[in-house]
């Protein structure tokens, strides 16, 4: 057995691992007397990716290419392959993933079982969208092949499934023609939530992608807007990526009242006296904190939540305001606070989270109870805007909020294999 | 046009640390890559994920018998008629289950072959004819080990002291050739072999260890621990005494 903990470190959990490394001996391997789930890199923040007690399949032995077609864009590959490794190989062709999160630090496979989504959605929708098919190992040793086009039930329940359906080997993806690693850029500050609406609106047409950072202790809600679109500038140099580790876990968080309040007004005074437009490698604007390796380290021995919501946007600006409200009043906060619009468009996945409207996402450190009851105050805010809560980051939300905000489960629990269990879906529902 | 890529022969090339070598070998165009493997499928797994990375590379595969003597040196021939080796990295093994093999003579018995007796006939079948070409590096995969024998696993351990012997004899004939000579000695890897291991927080990760191998093998280096720090760890457990090491559950 080994201790494994998710990315938010609430708690280390004892697993019987299993790699897998051979794709075609995964049928093999995960016909086990007990109950798994695939795990990645980790990187979910809550309990999706855990499954105490039991066994995870970790997948990152699946690391192989499988094709690439350099004039159609078109790639098939295993299900552990990082997203960092598919771009760096094919940046060098003109392709890049047409969405990525803000970490390229995962797997394929859990990109897909989480749908997830990244600044461009507005645009470009979540990774699933660009999924043309894929392989699916279930525990009995059935393979099923399924794709938007052939066998669409078992996709759409498949793409955005937490690994619920079966353990994903192969994916084929049709990525985004890039000219250059480079974006184009703009960061602006805004002062309040009305700003940042009208940022997000005028943005969406001519920016692929948006996001910003939202100050969620100060009052009023001011931020920095970001937006970028690629550029075909290449007279750049490739910047050197330098990696810095936390090395240790500090005794206490070091997000903190003492500490919080400050570092967020010196954020934003900073950026918004660097706002301006510029040129950015694709990774840094991205991903700027894959080069600070660990830093989920930072909020101490007891770890964090992560709390993302996204409510329709009729009801958005009300809901962020009252959001906001509860978080500064409980005097908790968040410094990795982002805030962003989705676009109109409907995922494929049965259990994808993104829907339109506007999203929320807040780091807690983890105080126990006093951080439990600030979210339930804010599940309430969701509940009554008929939002609901990515299930990536959930370690703790209760399950008639879960049953609310998914509405297709009854169809999507059809689907489910029945030797995989991970602790999400014990708790949300129910085994 | 002549063949100018160097060529690199990897036996044992599903093994998780060659097939990251072979990952850093492609980023260079210049070479030609030929892997050796038991498992026809599993290598062409490999050398397919290889051509994508690198689409301007050579690669080949060739499955072979690893334990039959005159297999291997039909293999080996086979490969040396196409031409001069530049590097030779000899990297296969499994991990046998010790208490598996004190209660089954079968289970020494393979695992002495696979890991011990295999890898030395490849070695030996490729260094005639370096030494004839005067050229090449032979890189044979040891472990720390093979360093001095302990009761969690003295049946592996005593295969790759048995690489660790014949290297040293190897050496010792080539020394006054081009031909070089690399022992590597990698500590717990994170690879497949040891995915049931429970110190998962000791073990290196197979990215790190490649990369001390290429470089390694680069400057021909006569013997590499992977990671550096299992030269002192290996250096200390070789030399306490009986009465101290009897003592230790290790």
């Amino acid at each position: 057995m080994v201790a494994v903990s998710s990315w938010g470190r609430i708690g280390r959990f004892e697993h019987e691992v299993i790699l897998l490394s051979d794709r075609g001996n995964v049928a093999t391997q995960i016909k086990s007397q007990r109950l798994g789930i695939a795990h990645g890199m980790g990187r979910s923040y809550g309990d999706v990716c855990l499954n105490p007690n039991g066994v995870i399949w970790k997948t990152t032995g699946l690391d192989r290419f499988i094709s690439f077609d350099k004039n159609t864009g078109l790639l098939v590959c295993e299900a552990g392959v990082l997203l960092r490794d598919i771009q760096r190989i094919t940046i060098q062709h003109g392709w890049l993933l047409p969405v990525t999160p803000g970490t390229q630090l995962i797997t394929v496979g859990g990109a897909v079982a989480n749908d997830v989504h990244g600044k461009n959605h507005h645009g470009f929708g979540c990774f699933g969208d660009h999924v043309q098919s894929l392989k699916l190992i279930r525990s009995d040793g059935s393979i099923i092949e399924c794709g938007p086009d052939f066998l669409p039930d078992w996709f759409a329940a498949t793409v955005g499934g937490m690994g619920l359906t079966g353990v994903i080997t192969e994916v084929e993806i049709q990525l985004r023609r890039v000219t250059a690693p480079w974006l184009s850029t703009e960061t602006l500050a805004y002062d309040n939530l009305d700003e940042f609406f009208y940022l997000a609106d005028t943005s969406e047409s001519d920016w692929e992608h948006t996001v910003s950072w939202i100050d969620c202790v100060a009052k009023g809600g001011r931020g920095i807007f970001m937006r970028g679109n690629p550029t075909d500038s290449n007279e750049l140099y490739e910047p050197k990526s330098k990696n810095f580790s936390i090395p240790f876990v500090p005794p206490l968080s070091l997000i903190n009242k003492l500490t919080l309040s400050p570092f967020n007004t010196a954020y934003f005074n900073l950026k918004k006296y660097r706002t301006g437009k510029r040129i950015n490698h694709y990774e840094a604007f991205f991903y700027p904190l894959d080069n600070l390796l660990e830093w989920n380290r930072m909020y101490g021995p007891r770890g964090f939540y992560q709390y993302q919501s996204v409510v329709p946007r009729a009801v958005g600006y009300d809901a962020m305001q009252a959001m906001l409200k509860e978080i500064s009043q409980s005097g908790e906060g968040s410094f990795l606070a982002v805030l962003k619009t989705f676009g109109n468009r409907e995922a494929r996945g049965m259990m994808s989270f993104p829907q339109p409207g506007v999203t929320l996402a807040l780091d807690f450190s983890n105080k126990g109870g006093k951080t439990l009851t600030l979210f339930k105050r804010l599940d309430s805010i969701v509940r009554e805007a008929g939002g609901r809560i990515y299930l990536a980051k959930d370690a703790r939300m209760p399950r008639d909020l879960f049953e609310a905000g998914y509405p297709c489960l009854a169809e999507f629990l059809k689907y489910r294999d029945p030797r995989i269990s991970s602790a999400l879906s014990r708790r949300l529902i129910g085994y | 046009m002549q063949n100018t890529k160097k060529r690199i022969v990897i036996i044992g090339a599903t093994s998780a640390i060659a097939e990251h070598c072979a990952r850093l070998w492609v980023k260079d165009t210049h070479v030609e890559l030929i892997l050796v493997g038991r498992n026809a499928q599993k290598t062409e797994n490999v050398a397919t994920d290889l051509r994508v990375r690198n689409p301007q590379t050579l690669i080949s595969v060739i499955k072979a018998d690893f334990i039959n003597a005159l297999a291997i040196q039909q293999c080996v021939d086979s490969i040396v008629a196409g031409g001069v080796v530049d590097t030779v990295l000899i990297a296969h093994g499994s991990l046998p289950d010790q208490t598996l093999c004190e209660q089954d003579l079968s289970a020494v018995n393979e695992a002495l072959q696979v890991n011990g007796i295999s890898p030395v006939l490849f070695a030996e079948a490729f260094a005639g004819t370096m030494q004839k070409a005067n050229l090449g590096t032979l890189a044979i995969i040891g472990s720390v080990a093979g360093d001095r024998g302990r009761k969690s696993n003295y049946i592996y351990g005593s295969a790759k002291g048995l690489v660790t012997r014949y290297t040293q004899g190897l050496q010792h004939r080539l020394a006054n050739t081009a031909v070089k000579v690399v022992l590597i000695k990698p500590g717990p890897t994170e690879t497949p072999m040891t995915s049931h291991l429970k110190q998962q927080g000791g073990l290196a990760p197979v990215e790190v260890v490649a990369k001390i191998i290429v470089e390694g093998i680069n400057t021909a280096k006569p013997v590499i621990y992977a990671p550096a720090k299992w030269a002192l760890i290996m250096m200390v457990i070789r030399h306490l005494p009986r009465f101290v090491f009897n003592k230790l559950n290790i």
